[in-house]
C-alpha cells in the first residue's frame, strides 16, 4: 500500500507528461481529459452549493409559516437553486466532464475534433457561471421569477433578471459548441474498425444528446434574448396590453427546456449501458436498440415542448396533440429500462458501488418517468399542475436519474484517471443513506402534490406539516450520505489502493489504455475488431 | 475513416454547418413569433407594412447578394492562390458590408424620427399589432445587422490572414469557414426582405 | 466530388457569377410579383416561394452544399424539418384558440 506517499501518480500519464506545469497547464490545456476534469471540478463545486441552497429550502418548509427566511428570499432561493442545479450543474455535467474525459478514449481517438473549441467551451461555462453569480449580489438582487423566467413577472420584477439571463445566454454557447464539437467528433475521429456498429452505448448517448444540445439550445438563446429585450426595450412582444401573447413566451422557453431534459438524461442513460453489462459479465441486451432509442428519445423529445403549458391557456386541439405525442416518447426509455433489467437476467452481478447506483437508477427513473405520464396526460395533469408532485417528479428523474448516475460514474471511471480508488464500504453505506434519504424527500412530494400543496410556495396549509417534516429529515440523510461519498471518494483518489489497467473488466477502449491514461491516450492507433460489450473477444473473463 | 489526420477539412465543414444549424433556429425563434403574430394582426402588419421603406431594402439586398458572390470568389481565390485577387474580393465584401449597415442606420433614423421604436410614446398609443409588428421588426433586423457586424469584422481578419500568406490553398479552413457565415447572413435576410418588405 | 479526398471543390468565377445574375433576377422577380396586384395568394406565397429558390441557389453554390458529401446533405434537413416543426405545432395551439 502507498498511502503514505506524496506522489500518487504511478507513471508517466496525462498529469505529467507534457512537461508544462502549474494552473497555466490546466486552465488552457486543450487536452479533453484536463478539460473534462476542470468541467467535474467545476459542476460539482456548483452542484454542492446548490445543494446547500435546496436544504436551505427544505428547512424552511420543515414548518409551516416563517421558519428561517421570508417569502422574498424564498423565491430568491429556489429560482437561484434551479438556475444553478439546471445551467450550471446537470445540463452541462455529463457532456462536459465524463462526455470530455471518456469519449474520445472510447472512439480510439486522440483528442476532440476541435480542442481549442473544447476549452474555449469550459471557458464561456466558466464566465456564463461568473456573470449568474454576480448576478446575485448586484443590482435588484437574485431573481425571483423561478428557473423559468415566466414573463410578465421576469418583464416587471426589479430583480437581476437581465444579468443573470445573460450568463445562461452566455451557458448556452458553451453547451452548443460542446455539441458541435462532439458530433464531428464521432463522425470524423472514431478508429479503424470502431464502425457505428461497435461504439460503446455511452458515445451513441453523447451523440443524441449532442445534437439536442446544437437545435434546441438556440431557441432559449433567443428567448433569453427576447426578455432581456423586453426588459430594456420595452419591444412589447409578450405584453398583452400592446398585443403580445405571454403563452408565446412559454412556446419559446419549453421548445429549449423540454429537449434539455433529455440532454440531461440521455448521456446517463448511456453511463447505465456501461455500468450494467460490465457487473453482471454479460454482454447488453438488444443493443442495436438501445442505440436507436437514444437517436427516438432525442427526436421524440423535441416535439412534446407543450405538455408544460395545459393550464397555461393554450388550445385544446394543441393540449391533446401534445399529450399524445408525451405517452410516445416514454416507449423508447421503456425499451431501455427493460433492455437493463434483460442484461441483468441470470448475469454474474457484483453490488458494488457503481452497480448499486446504476440499479437504483432504474428504480428511480422509472418512478420519476411513470409520474412523468401522470402528469403528460392532460386530464391528470389539471390536477397535479405546479404542485409538490412535479417537484417530485423533476427530482427522481434529474436527481434519482441524472445525479446518480453522476455518481456511478464517479466511482467507475475516476479510479481509471487518478490511479487509485475508493474505499468500498463505506461507498455502500454513503449509497444506502443517499437511497433512503432520498426517497423520504422526494416521496412525501409527490404525496403532498396529489394532497394539493403548490410548489413554490413560500408557506402552506396545516394539514401538509407533518409530511414537510418528514421530508426534510429525508434531505438531512441524503446529505449526510453524499458527504460520505465525497469524503471516501476523494480520500480514495488521493491516497487510496492503486488501480491497474482494468479494475471492472470492462471491455470498451479506455479500460485497454494505461493507468492514469497518456496525453496522447493511445501508444499506437487502434484497430477495433470486437464490440464494446464483447468481453470474450477482449480477452478478459 | 482517418484517426489522426494532420488536416480534416471535411470535419471542419461539418463543424462549421453545424454552427449555421444553431443560427437558423436563433433566427427561427423570432420567424416563429411572426408567424403566429402575422396571422394575428394581419390588419395593423399589413398597415405597418405600407410604411417600410421598399427602396433601402432593396438595395440592400442587391447589396448583401453583390457581398455573397464577392466572398465565394475570394474562395475560389484562395483555393487557386491568387493571394491578390483574394483580399480585394474580400475588402469588396467588407465594404458592401459597410453599405449594408449604413443603409440600416439611415433607415432606422428616419423610422425614429418619426417617433417609430421600441416602447416609443407613439407605438404605445396605437394598436397593438404595431407595437408588436415595429417589435419584431426591429429585434429581426438588429440581430442581423449584429450579424453582418460580426462577419464583417470576422472577414476584415480573414483578409489580413490572407495577404499575410497564412491562409492559403493548403490552409483554407478559416476562408471557407468565413465565407460560410457570411452566406448564413445573406440567407437569413433573403427571409427577412419578403416577410417585412414584400408580403404585407 | 467530396472535399478531403479529391481535393476542394473549386467553383468558377464564370459560375459564380451566373448564379448572382439569377439571384439578382429573382430578387427583381420577386419585387414584381409583390406590386403587382395578382391576388392575395400569390402576393404572400410568390415572394416565399421565390425566396426558397433563392436560398436554395445560395445553399447550392454559394455554400458548396451541390458538391459535399451525402451526410452533409441529409443533415441539412434536420434544421428544416424540425424548424417547420417547431412552427407548424405551435399553430395547434394558436390556430385553435
Amino acid at each position: 500500500m502507498n498511502s503514505a506517499e506524496t506522489t500518487y501518480l504511478p507513471t508517466s500519464s496525462f498529469w505529467n507528461d507534457t512537461g508544462k506545469t502549474g494552473i497555466r497547464a490546466w486552465i488552457f490545456s486543450t487536452d479533453h481529459k484536463r478539460i473534462g476534469l476542470l468541467y467535474f471540478y467545476s459542476v460539482l463545486s456548483f452542484f454542492l452549493i446548490a445543494v446547500m441552497l435546496g436544504l436551505l429550502l427544505k428547512l424552511e418548509l420543515m414548518t409551516p409559516g416563517r421558519t428561517i427566511m421570508g417569502p422574498q428570499t424564498y423565491n430568491a432561493i429556489f429560482t437561484v437553486h434551479g438556475v444553478i442545479m439546471i445551467f450550471l450543474f446537470i445540463i452541462p455535467a455529463f457532456p462536459g466532464s465524463f462526455g470530455n474525459l471518456i469519449m474520445p478514449i472510447q472512439i480510439g481517438a486522440r483528442d476532440v475534433a476541435f480542442p481549442r473549441l473544447n476549452l474555449f467551451s469550459w471557458w464561456l461555462y466558466i464566465i456564463g457561471a461568473a456573470i449568474i453569480l454576480v448576478s446575485l449580489f448586484t443590482g435588484g438582487g437574485p431573481p425571483d421569477t423561478g428557473w423559468t423566467f415566466y414573463v410578465p413577472f421576469s418583464e416587471r420584477t426589479s430583480t437581476n433578471v437581465s444579468l443573470a439571463v445573460f450568463g445562461a445566454f452566455v451557458i448556452g454557447f458553451s453547451s452548443i459548441l460542446t455539441g458541435l464539437n462532439f458530433v464531428t467528433t464521432i463522425h470524423r475521429r472514431r478508429a479503424e474498425g470502431m464502425t457505428w456498429g461497435r461504439l460503446p452505448l455511452f458515445v451513441w448517448s453523447l451523440y443524441a444528446t449532442a445534437w439536442v444540445q446544437i437545435v434546441a439550445t438556440p431557441v432559449l438563446a433567443i428567448t433569453l434574448l427576447l426578455i432581456i429585450a423586453e426588459r430594456v426595450l420595452g419591444t412589447g412582444l409578450f405584453d398583452p396590453a400592446r398585443g403580445g401573447d405571454p403563452i408565446m413566451y412559454q412556446h419559446l422557453f419549453w421548445i429549449y427546456s423540454h429537449p434539455a431534459v433529455y440532454i440531461m438524461i440521455l448521456p446517463a442513460m448511456g453511463v447505465i449501458s456501461e455500468i450494467i453489462p460490465v457487473f453482471s459479465r454479460k454482454p447488453i441486451f438488444g443493443y442495436k436498440m438501445i442505440a436507436l432509442s437514444s437517436l427516438a428519445i432525442a427526436s421524440a423529445g423535441s416535439l412534446v415542448w407543450a405538455h408544460h403549458m395545459y393550464t397555461s391557456g393554450m388550445s385544446d386541439t394543441a393540449i391533446m396533440v401534445f399529450s399524445f405525442l408525451t405517452f410516445v416518447v416514454a416507449i423508447p426509455s421503456g425499451v431501455k429500462v427493460f433492455n437493463w433489467v434483460s442484461t441483468l437476467w441470470r448475469g454474474s452481478i457484483s453490488l458494488e458501488a457503481p452497480m448499486l447506483f446504476a440499479l437504483s437508477f432504474i428504480l428511480l427513473f422509472s418512478i420519476g418517468g411513470l409520474t412523468g405520464l401522470i402528469l403528460g396526460a392532460a386530464a391528470t395533469d389539471i390536477h397535479v399542475h405546479d404542485t409538490q408532485f412535479v417537484v417530485g417528479h423533476f427530482h427522481y428523474t434529474m436527481f434519482g436519474g441524472t445525479g446518480f448516475t453522476f455518481f456511478a460514474a464517479m466511482h467507475y471511471w475516476l479510479p481509471k484517471f487518478y490511479g487509485r480508488r475508493y474505499t468500498e464500504k463505506p461507498a455502500v453505506i454513503a449509497w444506502g443513506l443517499m437511497f433512503v434519504g432520498f426517497n423520504i424527500l422526494y416521496f412525501s412530494m409527490m404525496v403532498l402534490g396529489m394532497e394539493g400543496m403548490p410548489r413554490r410556495y413560500y408557506d402552506y396549509l396545516p394539514e401538509f406539516a407533518r409530511l414537510n417534516l418528514i421530508s426534510t429529515i429525508g434531505s438531512w440523510l441524503l446529505a449526510c450520505g453524499l458527504a460520505l461519498l465525497l469524503v471516501n471518494l476523494f480520500r480514495g483518489l488521493r491516497r487510496g489502493e492503486p488501480v491497474g489497467r482494468n479494475p471492472w473488466g470492462g471491455a470498451t477502449l479506455e479500460w485497454s489504455v494505461a493507468t492514469p491514461p497518456p496525453t496522447e491516450n493511445f501508444t499506437e492507433e487502434p484497430v477495433v475488431t470486437h464490440g464494446p460489450y464483447d468481453f470474450k473477444g477482449a480477452g478478459i473473463p | 475513416m482517418t484517426n489522426q489526420p494532420h488536416r480534416d477539412s471535411a470535419g471542419a465543414t461539418l463543424g462549421m454547418w453545424l454552427f449555421l444549424f444553431t443560427e437558423m433556429f436563433l433566427f427561427g425563434g423570432l420567424f416563429l413569433l411572426y408567424a403566429v403574430y402575422v396571422g394575428r394582426y394581419q390588419h395593423e402588419f399589413t398597415a405597418a407594412g405600407k410604411h417600410m421603406h421598399l427602396g433601402f431594402a432593396t438595395l440592400n439586398t442587391v447589396v448583401l447578394l453583390t457581398s455573397s458572390l464577392l466572398v465565394a470568389m475570394a474562395v475560389t481565390a484562395v483555393q487557386r492562390d491568387s493571394r491578390g485577387t483574394a483580399f480585394w474580393l474580400l475588402g469588396g465584401t467588407i465594404l458592401c458590408a459597410a453599405i449594408f449597415l449604413c443603409n440600416k442606420y439611415l433607415e432606422w433614423s428616419s423610422e425614429i424620427a418619426r417617433g417609430i421604436y421600441p416602447n416609443s410614446p407613439q407605438l404605445a398609443a396605437g394598436p397593438p399589432g404595431e407595437s408588436v409588428f415595429y417589435g419584431l421588426y426591429y429585434l429581426t433586423l438588429g440581430l442581423h445587422g449584429l450579424h453582418v457586424l460580426i462577419g464583417g469584422t470576422l472577414l476584415a481578419v480573414v483578409a489580413l490572414r490572407v495577404r499575410r500568406g497564412i491562409i492559403h490553398s493548403g490552409n483554407p479552413v478559416w476562408m471557407e469557414n468565413s465565407a460560410l457565415y457570411w452566406h448564413l447572413v445573406d440567407l437569413v435576410w433573403i427571409f427577412i426582405f419578403p416577410l417585412y418588405y414584400l408580403i404585407l | 466530388m467530396t472535399s478531403g479526398t479529391s481535393g476542394p471543390h473549386i467553383i468558377g468565377y464564370g459560375a459564380l457569377t451566373k448564379v448572382w445574375l439569377a439571384l439578382l433576377l429573382m430578387s427583381g422577380l420577386t419585387v414584381t410579383v409583390s406590386r403587382l396586384d395578382l391576388g392575395s395568394q400569390v402576393h404572400v406565397w410568390g415572394p416565399l416561394a421565390i425566396a426558397l429558390a433563392k436560398a436554395g441557389l445560395v445553399i447550392a453554390f454559394f455554400m458548396h452544399m451541390r458538391y459535399e458529401g451525402r451526410l452533409l446533405r441529409w443533415l441539412l434537413l434536420i434544421p428544416l424539418v424540425l424548424l417547420a416543426i417547431f412552427i407548424g405545432f405551435t399553430f395547434f395551439d394558436v390556430s385553435y384558440r
